[in-house]
């Protein structure tokens, strides 16, 4: 807690959603370690014990390893449940960070991702034992397409931005096979940081294109561009303001027109599945964030996994293989893809984060419109109710997340990180900071379909707190927050003497 | 719907509080022609039950109670159902990014001790908090070091994993990289009469695996010397990470690019897994990813937080050292905690019982007439061997007995015909090899 | 504020030409914009610098800024006290915080560069923009 205030100073007057916690304190691993503890134990080897120096000569064995730890079992669950208790988490609460679309994870899904021959399975072992790794893959595939509206699909990619770099090179792949495969690719000026960083590595330029006052791609800007260098756009449909792009038709029209390809980042499609399919509005190759939309975990950071969907026209140059269901109803991996870019991971891609996906996709079935009604309802819901307290830069129709900014707030100092690190202090996570770029110091809200009005409310209560806190106390806000174990930490000593490991 | 915490009176109200009449209001900016009348054809929906009915079937439909003998970068190793309880919190499962690092201590914490753990094994510096897996990181190893050295060509193993070397192909197309492959010698060992100093000193790199796809253990300290005295980098991959137990790291190696898959993570049918990139502190700002730093807070406690994030794609958009975002965070964690229940002894002891195993096993497999053993290098778990028949031929009948067997070689190596990758770790009980080598003894006595 | 016998660039870098050599920095306005310095990237000695092209970086925290040459020149010198102290930018930008020593291929590359005034009333309007 911040030693500068008092105890009344430091939490704020109406809360409701947290209390205070004691919570235990925990060192690293490694200072728990002594010579002779052990967590783990083996069964006893039953062929005749080898020697490492016999077995691998001096040359190659290694002796101790310095610093490793050595702790009990006991001390292994304490520490790490401790750390835990440490973490904010969407079993906790809200996270009502736009373009992340933190709903809930399925624990179903968890536990059918463990279930054995899942679990266990090799990828090389040979596909008439693999037949229900390979019928799940296909299954996922029959249902992602049927929600976007494609053609053909890739699982293999193990991110979106994989799956960006992976829909880039079939693009270019295809644009070489027609003759030329262009130069630029561009990049609304709001997109996300992973857009730009693909478009590179694929080898192509980026091209920044602006948005329009209405925060939409400027379709005057656009036709300037899409001369004959071009070879595709990014966009994000809805944008990172939550809008919909109303002249994606138009867009999708100009491109095709000069030759070029609508790519599309489906990070998101929360607001769309059920409702609408890129399909059908123009899009030529999209990716999906299965830990976005489709409920996968994010696990402190990841897993993700980034299905790339095409129309026909890209399907030969998908990354081999593909799973392909044979005339006998087998299915099997189809490694005779000449025209492919290419493989991008290795084996099946995150095999386990497409199961859950499945699992997510069939609890749902057709209603899948559903989630994402309540997904809008609830970011609508939200904006109306906080629209008098922040300041709405773009004041366009929102559908699953809503951007406001601290312009008002600002007024007293008080900017968009200071108001997400003082809602720390009320019980949420923050929402997304200074991001999209286009909108200074915004506060992009996405709560998701998993939130019940209750939480709305209690979010939608916090932010007028906080938004009156910033008239009659702004001082509060620039060592918030107070209530966590830790207060701000010193990032700049982080950057400028980095320590990133633990030493003796 | 279960998921959805909502009941239909609430909806209303909050349509009230909108002043929308109904939801389909709310969806306006779509334009008509592109909003769906219909529900989606979708299976289901399924109840909790009936989805695992479902993944029961699946699960059926798989090599279940079979014995398997495949490597080849994904193995099967003991794990602790402590590493699930852990793993299953959901404090750990279902936070977010520790950007806010206020409310994220419990993954920075452990992050920071992947990284040390990673560095420690590796004998490496510094350690970044993961990659998607083993073939992205060799890949974004590869392309650190032309990075580094300014050098658009670099020399890579043919015993470097195929799947691996595949994907470091898609990734140079663009970016200006060209590859050459440097062959094997009879040893299994990289040819190092093939590495020339000439070409050494155009290339960013010399890349290689160990233990290498066959199993073979490289000679890295020499390689490093190769690379060093003609300006290149050594680059060194490993897939089998549980041989840095018992096998002497590559510090001479300027980056390692770690598959960490063996450190508790279920094979699932190939993924997810946990990439791992490790390196000297001077090319830290040329790794990718994100790196969790220790500092303090006001009151002088220690904390951690991502630094160095200016490497990065959301701030240095595409002037960053790499578009990867996600990572595999989750099972950065699960090696985590199988890494210290494990502990100093217990890896050291696990990678001894892989040796004990798989050298038991290669003695009886060589005691039948017309098999033996390919290679001469050292190894640690797999080696290649040579069978009197196509391996192919061998395993269908292996596989009637439920019985994986193990890889043909001759799929990546097509001069290597009627060669079988074999694979032996601590899970693999004596009775299992000895029931292997029946059955192979049998086969082979079968005319054909 | 602003010292009188240096010259300004649009990009908030300084230059003092002193006998056909140029000290070159970024500005008290460039680096309080930034925030904390934490990292400095500079050009190898020998370098060719060309007018109006980017030579280095200077990173805070949240951002990275680049740095372009207000001259074309050969690099003599650069500043090695930034690389363990890159925080010096923020408390002395226009002294001990240069970053390069230019060797000016054209000395009256000078020319169009704005005085200490002009700069002043420059960043005034920037000001004034940004909080608008």
């Amino acid at each position: 807690m911040n030693p500068k205030l008092t105890e009344t100073e430091a939490l704020p007057v109406a809360i409701r959603k947290a209390g205070r916690h004691v919570s235990q304190t925990e060192g690293l691993i490694f200072e728990k370690s002594a010579p002779g503890k052990r967590g783990m134990e083996l069964p006893p080897l039953d062929v005749p014990a080898v020697s490492a120096e016999t077995a691998l000569g001096r040359d190659f064995a290694r002796g101790a390893i310095e610093g490793f730890p050595e702790v009990s079992e006991i001390e292994v669950i304490r520490h790490f449940t401790r750390l835990s208790t440490w973490n904010y988490a969407i079993d906790l609460g809200m996270y009502p960070l736009g373009s992340c679309t933190m709903k809930y994870n399925p624990r179903v899904n968890e536990y059918v991702s463990r279930l054995d021959g899942l679990a266990s399975a090799h990828p090389w072992q040979p596909a008439e034992v693999a037949q229900g790794c390979l019928r799940i893959i296909h299954d996922l595939q029959k249902c992602l397409l049927a929600i976007t509206g494609m053609d053909a699909a890739t699982l293999q990619p193990a991110a979106g931005a994989q799956g960006e770099l992976t829909g880039l090179l079939m693009i270019r792949a295809y644009l070489q096979s027609q003759g030329n495969p262009r130069k630029k690719v561009l990049i609304p000026d709001s997109s996300h940081g992973t857009n730009p960083a693909s478009v590179v590595i694929a080898g192509y330029e980026v091209q920044n294109i602006r948005s329009n006052a209405r925060g939409q791609i400027d379709t005057d800007h656009l036709r300037e561009f899409a001369a004959g260098d071009v070879a595709a756009l990014m966009v994000t449909n809805p944008s990172t303001l939550g809008v919909f792009e109303e002249r994606i038709a138009e867009i999708a029209e100009i491109l095709h027109e000069r030759g070029a390809l609508l790519y599309m980042d489906g990070a998101n499609m929360n607001a769309l599945a059920g409702i609408t399919r890129p399909g059908d509005f123009g899009v030529d190759v999209m990716h999906l964030n299965l830990h976005k939309t489709f409920s996968t975990p994010h696990g402190g950071g990841g897993p993700g996994a980034g299905p790339v969907m095409v129309k026909k026209i890209l399907e030969p140059f998908l990354p081999a293989p593909i799973v392909v269901q044979k005339d006998d109803g087998k299915f099997a991996l189809d490694f005779n893809r000449p025209k492919s870019v290419g493989r991008v991971r290795a084996f099946c891609g995150n095999f386990g984060v497409l199961l859950r996906a499945l699992a997510y996709t069939l609890a749902y079935g057709p209603g899948i419109r559903q989630a994402t009604e309540d997904a809008v309802l609830n970011a609508n819901y939200i904006r109306r109710r906080l629209e008098d307290a922040f300041d709405l830069p773009y004041d366009l129709p929102s559908l699953h997340e809503v951007v406001f900014s601290d312009a008002r707030q600002k007024r007293n100092g008080v900017n968009t990180m200071d108001i997400a690190k003082r809602l720390i202090d009320y019980g949420f996570h923050p929402y997304t900071t200074a991001f999209p770029l286009i909108v200074p110091g915004a506060m992009m809200i996405e709560p998701t379909e998993s939130e019940s009005k209750e939480e709305c409310d209690l979010f939608i209560e916090a932010m007028h707190s906080i938004a009156s806190e910033a008239e009659t106390n702004p001082e509060i806000f620039k060592t918030a927050p107070h209530s966590t174990r830790v207060g701000r930490l010193d990032e700049v000593a982080a950057a400028r003497k980095p320590v990133l490991r633990w030493k003796p | 719907m279960r998921y959805l915490p909502k009941s239909p009176s609430e909806r209303q109200e909050m349509l009230a509080a909108i002043g929308a009449d109904n939801i389909e209001e709310l969806f306006q900016t779509i334009p008509g022609k592109f909003r769906l009348r219909e529900k989606l054809p979708l299976p289901g929906p399924l109840s909790e039950m009936e989805i695992i009915d479902y993944f029961k079937d699946r699960a059926s439909e798989t090599a279940r109670d079979y014995t398997s003998f495949l490597g080849a970068g994904v193995y099967q190793h003991l794990r602790s159902v402590v590493t699930e309880a852990i793993v299953q919190r959901g404090e750990f499962l279902t936070s977010y990014t520790p950007y806010q690092a206020e409310i994220s201590q419990g993954t920075l914490t452990a992050i920071f001790e992947f990284q040390t753990l990673m560095a420690q094994l590796t004998g490496q510096e510094v350690a970044n908090a993961s990659m998607y897996d083993g073939s992205t990181a060799l890949t974004e190893a590869v392309l650190m070091a032309q990075r580094i050295t300014g050098r658009d060509k670099v020399l890579v193993a043919r015993t470097v994993h195929p799947e691996y070397r595949q994907v470091l192909a898609t990734y140079a197309k663009n970016l200006g990289l060209e590859i050459e492959e440097i062959n094997y010698a009879a040893s299994g060992h990289l040819d190092r009469d093939a590495l020339s100093p000439e070409k050494i000193a155009a290339s960013a790199a010399v890349v290689v695996q160990s233990p290498n796809f066959f199993g073979v253990l490289e000679h890295i300290p020499a390689l490093a010397d190769s690379a060093h005295s003609s300006g290149a980098l050594l680059v060194t991959t490993i897939a089998e990470a549980v041989s840095l137990g018992i096998v002497r790291p590559p510090i001479e190696a300027d980056i390692v690019a770690m598959e960490g898959q063996s450190f508790g993570v279920a094979p699932s049918y190939g993924g997810p897994f946990v990439g791992v990139i490790a390196t000297r502190d001077k090319f830290v700002r040329q790794m990718p990813g994100r790196l969790a730093g220790q500092t303090t807070d006001a009151a002088g406690q220690r904390g951690f937080v991502l630094t160095l994030a200016t490497r990065e794609q959301h701030i240095r958009r595409e002037k960053a050292t790499s578009n990867i975002c996600t990572n595999e965070a989750l099972f950065a964690l699960v090696a985590t905690v199988h890494l210290c229940l494990l502990g100093k002894e217990g890896l050291r002891e696990m990678a001894l019982q892989n040796i004990a195993k798989a050298q038991f096993a290669l003695a009886e497999l060589a005691k039948i007439p017309g098999v033996r053993r390919t290679f001469s290098g050292r190894f640690f778990n797999e080696f290649v061997v040579e069978f009197p028949r196509s391996v192919k031929l061998i395993n269908s009948a292996l596989l009637r007995e439920k019985i994986i067997g193990p890889l043909a070689v001759g799929m990546h190596y097509p001069e290597l015909s009627k060669r079988g990758l074999l694979c032996v770790t601590e899970t693999m009980p004596r009775r299992e090899i000895e029931r292997l080598v029946a059955a192979i003894r049998r086969i082979l006595e079968t005319p054909v | 504020m602003y010292p009188a016998d240096y010259r300004y660039t649009e990009e908030h870098e300084w230059i003092k030409v002193d006998s056909g050599v140029g000290t070159v920095g970024i500005t008290d306005y460039a680096q309080n914009e930034l925030g904390d310095v934490v990292f400095v990237e500079l050009p190898k000695v020998g370098a060719q610098l060309k007018t109006g092209q980017s030579f280095g970086t200077v990173e805070s925290v949240k951002a990275v800024s680049e740095i372009f040459s207000p001259v074309s020149g050969e690099v003599l010198e650069i500043n090695s006290l930034l690389v363990d102290s890159p925080e010096k930018i923020n408390s002395d930008p226009h002294g001990a915080a240069w970053l390069v020593k230019v060797k000016l291929a054209d000395p009256r590359e000078i020319d169009p560069l704005m005085d200490a005034a002009a700069y002043q009333k420059f960043t005034a309007e920037k000001a004034q923009e940004h909080s608008a």
